[in-house]
């Protein structure tokens, strides 16, 4: 998976097969949440939704620490969604852990709802307003300054796109993190190499990844995204990394699971309604019939 | 869309834009076109596929953008700059205040997502402060033309004025409204109506609120002076003191806040000149959300209904 001639992390995947087995269903569920709110809303972002499905149900149903009842509490793990696009699995993801009836994902940019185009604080578990692409990660940084200021040992997680990295400011964030000796945040970069003009290495080639990162010291980790196994180790690594921030660069497939949305750059955002459906028509059919009764009784 | 504009043809002032660039590239060889990785949504990919060798996509850095048109109109290019409105005003605002207008370059801010015309995208990507902070930047020169035909004209006039224009279009489909008509002059409002009894000055997509207004009103017999003050910098002084003089009363109506827009900079005129009893129509200093067009211009007091009501009520409090 790994790009040629990029140094390979290898991050074993020692995670017991119930684990993967139950996340591979959330991601699913999660895949057909996003679909059906974009399909819905008729507007969205549905290819850089789908490249991060494993990535955000690792982080809510695995390893972050957060309470769905208690949205606010103070020593929760903080998650910013630096490409703010991605919204709609965001929420996806929150309402399936509970911090808002599954009801309300009907409701996705509707005058009245909490589920704007981009994330609000105003939605039950957002921990910060994005959507204007290289600010996440400077807010990332205040979140770990304070906390750590405050004693409390929560973790910063912060996911970003590859076009994302186009941003001047993602960089004047990277170098703060790393100055500040910020151990406490992750990044991961969603990295499908695709924005929204065409492919990253036509529009702005973002040169060697992983030696910017390197060289403003932070500890690099180089995972397939979509490996459920992979992500827990790297994430389980970051956790015990000492001294500096890590970036988890996980190369990933825009469109990931949708047989004419994968690597199809104009499915960045929603290309054709009247195709998106029937495809949401079929899932929902599929799940229903899914011999894991788990599905059927998520549909909506 | 507004109730008035439902089956008509629109189309998005960023279209008109898109494909006036085109227009402009075969006249003149020396405009060229920054991008910030939107291209499909600015419509500048149509100037990309024209004149590759004259378009320069620099990916999402808005800021790098704007400094790198500053470079190429001192070397003597006439360079158009395309994001959306939010990331053109705030995000590269200081590369845009400093290396572009302080040394008064020919680069033009073509920016799409006005107001509310962003929709259901949200406040992140809606600009309603853009007018008054690019307005209080000296050397500039800022127009919204209503529709495609007065976009047209806009994007050639800026071309020639020496100096930064910023120019504000939308997301979504606008009627045909100068199809024959006035002849769009930058810095010269249209009068769209005459009347005695109440001024309208209007901005951008909100004239076609305000042309629905001023049709209703006229049914009660209230005679509308309505203006299409498409340029807000610098602003048609003439015209708005003519028609106040006639009808002592004032609406002004734009898809932005009311601090620092349309509102504002007619306040300034009126109150240095001739104070008039005025209502500004707007989003009253609150951010907005996400949501349908017509949605949020009903939800924060913005359509036709309520700028009739509050020609209605200006007029009450003329001297
Ligand atoms: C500052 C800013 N500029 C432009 C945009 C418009 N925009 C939204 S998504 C996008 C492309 C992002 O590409 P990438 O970071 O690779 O996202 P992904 O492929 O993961 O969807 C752009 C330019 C924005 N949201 N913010
Ligand atoms: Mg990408």
């Amino acid at each position: 998976m790994n790009r040629e001639g990029a140094e390979v992390t290898t991050v074993a995947g020692a995670e017991s097969s119930d684990i993967v087995r139950n996340l591979t269903r959330w991601t699913r569920l999660l895949r057909y949440d996003t679909l059906r709110m974009i399909s819905n809303a008729d507007s969205g972002h549905p290819g850089g939704c789908m490249s991060m499905a494993e990535i955000l149900t690792c982080l809510y149903f695995e390893v972050m620490r957060v309470d769905p009842r208690r949205p606010d509490w103070a020593d929760r793990d903080r998650f910013i969604l630096s490409k703010g696009h991605g919204a709609p699995i965001l929420y996806a993801a929150l309402a399936r852990k509970g911090f808002f009836p599954v009801e309300e994902l009907k409701s996705l940019r509707k005058i009245g709802s909490f589920l704007h185009g981009h994330p609000d604080i105003s939605a039950p578990g957002v921990d910060m307003t994005t959507g204007c692409l290289g600010q996440g990660l400077s807010a990332g940084v205040g979140m770990a300054l304070a906390g750590r200021h405050d004693r409390r040992d929560y973790r910063v997680f912060v996911v970003i796109g590859c076009g994302e990295m186009n941003e001047g400011q993602l960089w004047e964030g990277a170098a703060s993190a790393s100055h500040f000796h910020l151990d406490q945040i992750t990044v991961v970069l969603d990295y499908n190499k695709l924005q929204f003009d065409g492919a990253v290495d036509e529009v702005c080639a973002p040169g060697d990844v992983r030696g910017r990162w390197q060289s403003l010291g932070w500890n690099v980790l180089e995972i397939d995204g979509h490996d459920i196994p992979q992500i827990l180790g790297s994430l389980r690594q970051a956790n015990e990394c000492r001294g500096k921030p890590t970036i988890i660069i996980a190369h990933t497939i825009k469109g990931k699971g949708v047989d004419f949305m994968e690597n199809a750059f104009l499915w960045h955002s929603l290309m054709d309604n009247g195709l998106l459906t029937k495809y949401v028509e079929r899932m929902q059919h599929e799940l229903n019939s899914d011999p894991d009764r788990f599905y059927a009784q998520c549909l909506w | 869309m507004a109730s008035t504009l439902k089956g008509e043809k629109t189309i998005p002032t960023r279209h008109a834009y898109g494909e006036t660039l085109v227009e402009l590239g075969k006249l003149n060889d020396r405009v060229v076109v920054f991008e910030a990785d939107i291209s499909k949504s600015t419509q500048t990919y149509r100037f990309a596929e024209a004149f590759p060798d004259r378009f320069f996509n620099v990916g999402v850095a808005e800021q790098n953008m704007m400094a790198m048109a500053a470079g190429a109109a001192i070397c003597g290019k006439i360079a158009f700059v395309s994001t959306y409105a939010v990331f053109g005003s705030m995000r590269a605002c200081e590369q845009m205040r400093t290396s572009v207008a302080y040394p008064k370059l020919n680069v033009n801010i073509a920016v799409s997502h006005a107001g509310l015309t962003a929709y259901d995208d949200g406040v992140t990507h809606q600009a309603i402060e853009d007018l008054g902070i690019v307005r209080s930047i000296p050397n500039m020169t800022v127009v919204q033309p209503c529709d495609a035909p007065s976009t047209r004209k806009a994007v050639m006039a800026a071309a020639k004025i020496d100096g930064p224009v910023y120019l504000r279009l939308t997301r979504i489909g606008m009627p045909i409204l100068y199809d024959a008509g006035p002849d769009f002059e930058i810095g010269k409002a249209i009068r769209l109506r005459r009347g005695n009894d109440v001024t309208i000055v209007a901005i951008g997509d909100m004239v076609f609120q305000a042309l629905d207004a001023a049709e209703q009103l006229a049914i009660e017999g209230i005679g509308v002076d309505l203006l299409d003050m498409h340029t807000i910098k610098p602003l048609d002084q003439e015209a708005l003191l003519e028609s106040v003089m006639r009808t002592g009363a004032v609406v002004t109506a734009e898809d932005h806040n009311v601090v620092g827009g349309l509102g504002s900079a007619v306040a300034e005129t009126l109150g240095e000149h001739r104070p008039t009893p005025m209502t500004r129509i707007g989003l009253q200093d609150t951010f907005a959300e996400s949501g349908a067009y017509d949605d949020l211009l009903r939800h924060y007091g913005m359509d036709a209904r309520h700028i009739i009501e509050a020609a209605r009520k200006v007029m009450g409090r003329k001297k």
